[in-house]
């Protein structure tokens, strides 16, 4: 066990929440709420996994997942990307994008963690 | 007879061409009374009874004023003709149809 | 030659143009008309102005009188190389109005008047009679001359006898083929086109005789000059009363005479011909004349005294031993007779038939135009008509004794017809002229023409007693034919002339000038002297729906025949009608008039056409009321122009609020993926946090942690539904104002607490002015408040410089406060300053996103209701936004 990951999300409430579930499960949990310093985090710490809101404040959720894309290091890290957007329109734009699995908030805790798991090879 | 249509009238000045066929419809107007004098002109020539009448010259001048009129006609009325078909002489017409049915 | 061999040239000729006319009508029949309708079959047939008395006389006339006989050629030409625009106003008449005679010009300008049209007619005959005479007079001459010379045991052929088979078999060809068909424009193809041919035979006829003449007989043209000054002719002497009035008068026939006419308008289907014309008419006439004097000079050089001077061009090739020259020369006269008697009598024949025989017809028998049949009555009035006008030349050849120069003859005919002059260029110049007036003129020029020449051309003691000459009418020495009001010594020519031209414009003028013409009139007035404007078809006051469209379509049969019902198929589709019956609407009927006018003439089918729609059809009122109303178009498009203006100025305002509306539609998307985020979020904390709870195996410590993290949501969303609430109510105007009276500085102070109670995270500085903002304002304190709560709240979440600064300034004025709140942040982009306050409004730029962009809407909607405003305001370095708000808000402020 012992896998890593980066949860970007500039709602505390709700990274606390994702935070805790996770961290019960066995994961090492960072948060990050800037948008802006992402890109920068995940070459810093090299996550198992990103879990990113859409909308964030300083560089929206979409435009980091293409820098990830297009980074070498990055190019196939799992990315699960939340949203308070229900739209079909918002989904299809963060699949085109590369984001690996999209969950639309309020989700169900248990949801992420199978997510999370599966997404790593659990 | 020309008698513009108040809000129709046609713009103040011509270009080149449409000014040469007024004046071209001018020239073809006062044809007659340029023809008119040279063809009254004989009565002033000589006192009636007097000796001095020449018919031979007389006959030979007005023919050929006469043949001078029909070229002048000859060479204005084309682009008379012209003219009438565009609407833009002798009075405003409509050019002229001749399968149009006037009813 | 045989007089017999004369003959029968002569009945092959006739039989060749019969050949000619009946092909040319087979291929008019079948729509083939192309090539008679070209300007040469056009120019050819003009020609006919050159009748025998061309032909023959011009030779006596110039034998007699010089060079005078070219005065008859050059009015003419004149009218033709420049004037020709007054012909195509004709043309253009005729054809619109479907005229089919020169009375019926005259008769369809002044109100359709029958009676003009009957005065003309007459007019018409008495003055053609002579004319005919004379073409009568020079074919029989023509005979005459091959006769005694043909001693061949065949007795002299009877003159009076030749006269009457040549009347006899005229009249036969022109019935033949001038009443074959009631055309709607009463056009002739067959004739015309026989006549052209006529027009060329003649032409190459007089030439050879001419280039027979100079070349042959003389020595070309230097020797013959010679010859006439030698000749007698040399002795003329040119009279410029004379000279000047003959040219006048012919220049007045060329469009007077009915013949004329006939061809020049009536046959005339494309006005444009008549460019071609101006100048080959002319030249045809400068050949016909060309060597008259030539034949003259020598014909009196040659021939015995005593020998008639007419018919020099027959004589002197026979005198030469030129047979074969001669009967060129006899066919060119021939044609010349019979191409004027043809299209002369079926002018005149539709006129007579037109405006006496069947005004009559109807006046005795009106129940005809709607049951008799009418085609075979007015066929059969056009064939008695034409028997008629050449029975009327017989008699006046029989009367006049034949003798007479033919000359002579010709200028009496042209002196006549010159009377409907004034009528005809005042009818189509001027508006003004009146039928009393149109009438008059010909009236009184009628009766002077008749009473100093016409009469007195029957000779002293003829019609006219030789006392009359002498002592004047009744004994009034004022009153003697051919020294009217004692006008001594004239030509009695140009006396003549003088005196009817002069009474009859006279007439004509102050006639006019003196009555008031009718409505019909003035309609047609228009319609005549206004031909060539555009819509000039004049008003078509026929009253709606009072006639029958089948009586209408029975009468129309009547004259038309099977053309009527194609005629009212047509008209039916266009209404959109199923069958062969339109609506009798007034454009139908006068559609249908002109058409019936084009066979009946203008009076006659106005006449039938009333019998049937009834009464009147127009009164003055009616005119006037249709002139303002073409005067309230004209205005009506000159306010719709002003309109345009102001349509594509609002199209242009429209087009901006349409962009705006685009943007506005784009936002209110945006702000409902805004909302749905601005609810899920809460939601999403509320539903983890409560199933964590749910779980039931946390420690204490963190199950109050996280019930406090689910109420805190929970407020937020309350929160967020408020405002929505609350942003509705404003909107909807249905707010309840708790007005009182309220100190600014302390509105602005409780604004702070409130906004730094809940972001208190970034501290920013404050510029206050306390003097000014020592106001008691009469208003709805928490309302007002809550806007300055909203606009303190903006700078602190999007103030993006590192030391926040705000600026509020106080100022009054004119019972109105303003007080505007300016940071030191990022100005807004002037796309921004648009939109910052619509519903739902929210910044594209992430790094501003957070509210659900409510606040700003609110406070405008709060605003208004609080009877001020909000609004942006720019140049102030930084975002700037200014709150005005009276000083004292009435009890029934705002919206309220």
């Amino acid at each position: 066990m012992g896998q890593h990951v980066l949860l970007i999300e500039d709602e505390p409430n709700i990274a606390e929440a994702i935070r805790f579930v996770l961290a019960r499960d066995g994961w090492q949990v960072s948060v990050l709420a800037d948008g802006a310093l992402a890109v920068a985090e995940v070459s810093r710490l090299r996550p198992d996994l990103v879990i990113l809101d859409l909308m964030l404040p300083g560089k929206s959720g979409l435009e980091i997942v293409a820098q990830l894309r297009a980074a070498p290091g990055t190019q196939s890290l799992p990315v699960m990307m939340l949203t308070a957007k229900g739209l079909a329109r918002d989904r299809d734009a963060a699949l085109a994008a590369g984001v690996s699995v999209f969950i639309t908030k309020p989700f169900a805790n248990a949801d992420i963690v199978a997510q999370a798991r599966a997404m790593v090879g659990l | 007879m020309r008698r513009p249509v108040r809000g129709q009238r046609g713009p103040l000045f011509l270009p080149r061409p449409e000014y040469r066929k007024r004046r071209l419809v001018d020239a073809a107007r006062l044809l007659p009374v340029f023809g008119g004098f040279l063809v009254f002109l004989p009565i002033l020539w000589s006192p009636a009874g007097a000796q001095g009448r020449d018919t031979a010259r007389d006959g030979i001048y007005l023919f050929v004023v006469w043949a001078v009129l029909v070229g002048l006609a000859a060479w204005l009325a084309p682009s008379l003709a012209d003219a009438a078909d565009d609407g833009a002489d002798l009075g405003k017409d409509a050019p002229a149809d001749d399968q149009k049915d006037d009813i | 030659m045989p007089f017999n061999l004369l003959v029968l040239v002569c009945f092959t000729y006739v039989f060749f143009l019969f050949l000619v006319a009946y092909l040319v009508e087979r291929r008019a029949a079948r729509g083939r008309v192309a090539w008679l309708r070209s300007p040469l079959v056009y120019t050819l047939s003009l020609s006919i102005y050159c009748t025998a008395w061309t032909f023959y006389g011009a030779v006596g006339y110039a034998a007699r009188s010089g060079l005078e006989f070219l005065t008859i050629y050059l009015g003419p030409t004149l009218v033709f190389i420049g004037w020709w625009w007054v012909l195509r106003k004709l043309v253009r008449i005729g054809r619109q109005h479907r005229v089919t005679s020169i009375g019926d010009l005259i008769s369809s300008r002044y109100g359709k008047s029958n009676l003009l049209g009957v005065m003309v007619t007459v007019l018409a005959v008495v003055a053609a009679t002579p004319y005919i005479a004379l073409q009568l007079q020079s074919v029989t001459l023509s005979f005459g001359v091959f006769a005694s010379d043909t001693p061949e045991g065949w007795a002299l052929p009877d003159r009076n006898a030749t006269a009457i088979w040549v009347a006899v078999g005229l009249a036969l060809f022109t019935v033949l083929f001038g009443t074959r068909n009631l055309d709607a424009k009463e056009q002739h193809h067959g004739i015309v086109t026989a006549i052209a041919v006529e027009a060329v035979v003649k032409l190459v006829a007089l030439l050879a005789v001419g280039v027979f003449v100079v070349w042959g007989l003389a020595d070309g043209p230097a020797d013959m000059a010679g010859r006439i000054t030698a000749s007698k002719i040399a002795a003329w002497n040119l009279q410029p009363g004379r000279w000047f009035g003959i040219i006048f008068l012919a220049a007045a026939a060329v469009i007077c005479l009915p013949r004329m006419f006939q061809v020049l308008v009536v046959e005339d289907g494309d006005e444009r011909h008549l460019a071609r014309a101006s100048w080959a008419f002319p030249l045809y006439l400068f050949l016909m004349s060309l060597f008259i004097v030539p034949i003259a000079v020598l014909g009196l050089e040659r021939l015995p005294a005593g020998s008639n001077p007419d018919m020099f061009v027959l004589t002197l090739p026979l005198a030469a031993g030129q047979g074969g020259l001669a009967l060129l020369a006899f066919l060119g006269g021939f044609s010349s007779a019979t191409s004027m008697v043809i299209i002369e009598a079926i002018a005149l024949s539709t006129m007579v038939s037109n405006h006496i025989v069947m005004p009559l017809w109807l006046r005795f028998r009106p129940q005809m135009a709607v049951s008799g049949d009418l085609r075979r009555i007015v066929l059969l009035a056009r064939r008695l008509s034409i028997a008629g006008v050449l029975a009327l030349g017989y008699g006046y050849f029989r009367l006049s004794g034949g003798s007479t120069a033919l000359a002579a003859i010709g200028l009496i005919s042209f002196a006549g017809v010159a009377q409907v002059l004034p009528a005809m260029l005042g009818g189509i110049f001027w508006r003004g002229a009146t039928r009393v007036g149109a009438a008059a003129g010909l009236g009184i020029g009628f009766v002077t023409w008749a009473y100093t020449m016409f009469l007195p051309s029957f000779g002293s003691g003829g019609v006219i007693s030789a006392q009359v000459f002498s002592d004047g009418l009744f004994g009034i020495i004022w009153l003697r034919p051919q020294a009217l009001f004692g006008v001594d010594g004239m030509d009695p020519l140009l006396h003549a002339v003088f005196w009817s031209m002069v009474l009859n414009t006279v007439a004509f003028i102050l006639g006019s000038l003196l009555t008031f013409p009718g409505p019909e009139e003035r309609l047609q007035g228009a319609a005549f002297v206004n031909v060539f404007e555009a819509g000039n078809t004049g008003p078509r006051p026929w009253a709606r729906g009072q006639a029958e469209p089948e009586a209408l379509l029975v009468m129309s049969q009547r004259i038309l025949g099977d053309a009527a019902l194609g005629l009212f198929a047509t008209e039916a589709k266009a209404q959109g009608k199923e069958g062969y019956l339109p609506d009798a609407s007034p454009e139908f009927v006068d559609q249908l008039e002109r058409r019936l006018a084009g066979s009946v003439g203008a009076a006659t089918a106005h006449a039938m056409i009333s019998q049937l729609v009834g009464g009147d059809r127009v009164s003055v009122e009616d005119l006037m009321a249709v002139a303002n109303e073409s005067a309230q178009i004209m205005e009506y498009s000159g306010r719709l122009e002003a309109q345009q203006i102001e349509l594509s100025r609002t199209a242009g305002a429209l087009r901006e609020a349409n962009a705006k509306l685009m943007q506005v539609s784009v936002q209110k998307d945006a702000f409902l993926s805004q909302i749905s985020h601005e609810l899920r979020t809460p939601m999403t904390s509320i539903r983890a946090f409560s199933e964590l709870l749910m779980e039931g195996d946390a420690p204490v410590q963190v199950v109050s942690a996280q019930a406090g993290i689910i109420h805190t949501e929970a407020i937020r969303l309350t929160r967020l539904l408020d405002d929505l609430l609350d942003l509705s109510v404003l909107e909807n105007g249905s707010v309840q104002l708790d007005l009182g009276v309220c100190n600014l500085a302390a509105m602005i102070d409780r604004a702070f607490v409130a906004a730094g109670s809940f972001t208190a995270e970034r501290g920013f500085l404050v510029a206050r002015n306390a003097a000014d903002e020592d106001v008691f304002l009469h208003t709805d304190a928490d309302r007002l408040v809550q806007v300055f709560i909203n606009l303190i709240t903006n700078v602190r979440k999007y103030c993006d410089v590192a030391q926040p600064r705000l600026r509020i300034v106080v100022r009054q004025k004119a019972g109105r406060v303003t007080i505007d709140f300016i940071d030191n942040g990022t100005a807004l982009p002037k796309a921004a300053q648009g939109v910052i306050f619509e519903k739902f409004a929210r910044l594209t730029d992430p790094a501003r996103a957070g509210g659900a962009g409510l606040g700003l809407a609110i406070c405008r909607e709060v605003m208004a209701n609080l009877g001020g405003s909000i609004g942006y305001l720019p140049g102030q370095g930084g975002p700037a936004f200014r709150v005005t708000v009276p000083l004292h808000l009435g009890q029934i402020g705002g919206r309220g």
